[in-house]
């Protein structure tokens, strides 16, 4: 599909996201509780198949923290961006790598530097820094007065 | 002779030759020999962190082609290495791993520290939690390059500079004192 076709079958499907325009790739935000039925209707939909996850980040905005999920079909070749905005004292968000295996490793990460925590997540524990490490760093309010040295 | 002239101390056999019939006698000092023994066929550990290393593999690669100096055997153990060149960034996971393949190189051995981030922590030098700030905190450096990264030519001229460092046949701490 093109972005303009794709655009018109979501925004039938799905009247609940919000689109965010002046991007490259057509981008919605949905709301977080709602994220996991429309992940698997994305990946599983006949005409849309996005079968393949090829990013899978977190922004962090000082008020709030944004996921961020590209998604593309190797089948049609469109690709879709999804973001999700959770609150900063608490963020949690429902996990995907059932439906796309490879964010199993990424919602790790995603853990490991800024404390999302992925509900129903298989094994979440911390994958590239310690298991010993204390907070997160990728937050913009993070300190470590030990290794950083402060602008 | 105007040829010979062109030619710096630090390039030409260190010895005199006496004609004598039938051949020659050479007469040189022994630690003069062996500096530029070893100057002349350094083996670099194959060692890189990040982007430092590509400019490292095109240095070895035909268009720079460093085994013009003597560096062509790079070596993947340590234990066969005289020189370990740090292209790259330096963090704390890695290191211990940095100072244990130091230590496993066998003497007489010399460290090149490529680029910013090996020099100083380079653009990781403010707001990182894991990257250290100049891989001089863990191994002792010889000789350091600027840039990020920075060019063959200048990983060549480095590696030079440790030629002559290395003929020169003084330590770190007589070269810092001036003797």
């Amino acid at each position: 599909m093109t972005n303009e076709e794709l655009k018109l079958f979501l925004s039938e499907k799905f009247p609940s996201l919000i689109i965010e325009e002046g991007n490259e790739w057509l981008t919605y935000y949905t709301e977080a509780n709602e994220w996991k039925l429309l992940a698997n209707e994305l990946c599983s939909n006949i005409s849309l198949q996005f079968n393949f996850l090829f990013c899978l980040t977190c922004i962090d905005w000082k008020t709030h923290l944004t996921m961020v999920y590209h998604l593309t079909s190797t089948t049609f070749k469109h690709t879709v961006v999804i973001k999700s905005k959770l609150n900063k004292e608490n963020p949690e968000i429902e996990t995907v790598c059932n439906i796309w295996r490879t964010a199993e490793f990424h919602e790790r990460e995603v853990y490991d530097l800024f404390g999302v925590k992925f509900l129903n997540h298989p094994d979440l524990r911390r994958l590239l820094l310690t298991d010993d490490w204390k907070g997160h760093p990728l937050l913009k309010d993070y300190e470590d007065p030990i290794n950083m040295i402060k602008l | 002779m105007n040829e010979n002239e062109t030619i710096t101390q630090s390039e030409i056999f260190p010895g005199v030759v006496h004609p004598t019939a039938g051949g020659g006698i050479l007469v040189s000092s022994i630690d003069d020999v062996v500096n530029w023994a070893r100057s002349n066929s350094l083996w670099p550990l194959v060692f890189g962190t990040s982007c430092c290393a590509i400019e490292m593999m095109s240095t070895a690669s035909a268009k720079y082609d460093w085994s013009r100096f003597g560096f062509e055997v790079a070596r993947a153990t340590p234990r066969q290495a005289d020189v370990i060149i740090i292209a790259g960034t330096i963090v704390n996971k890695m290191a211990p791993v940095l100072k244990r393949l130091y230590d496993q190189m066998a003497d007489p051995k010399w460290v090149i520290a490529m680029g910013a981030c090996a020099t100083s922590g380079g653009p990781f030098f403010y707001n990182t939690y894991s990257v250290v700030k100049g891989a001089d905190h863990v191994i002792p450096v010889d000789v350091y390059i600027a840039g990020c990264p920075p060019r063959p030519e200048a990983l060549l001229h480095a590696l030079i500079t440790l030629q002559q460092k290395i003929k020169s046949g003084l330590t770190r701490e007589q070269i810092r004192s001036g003797v």
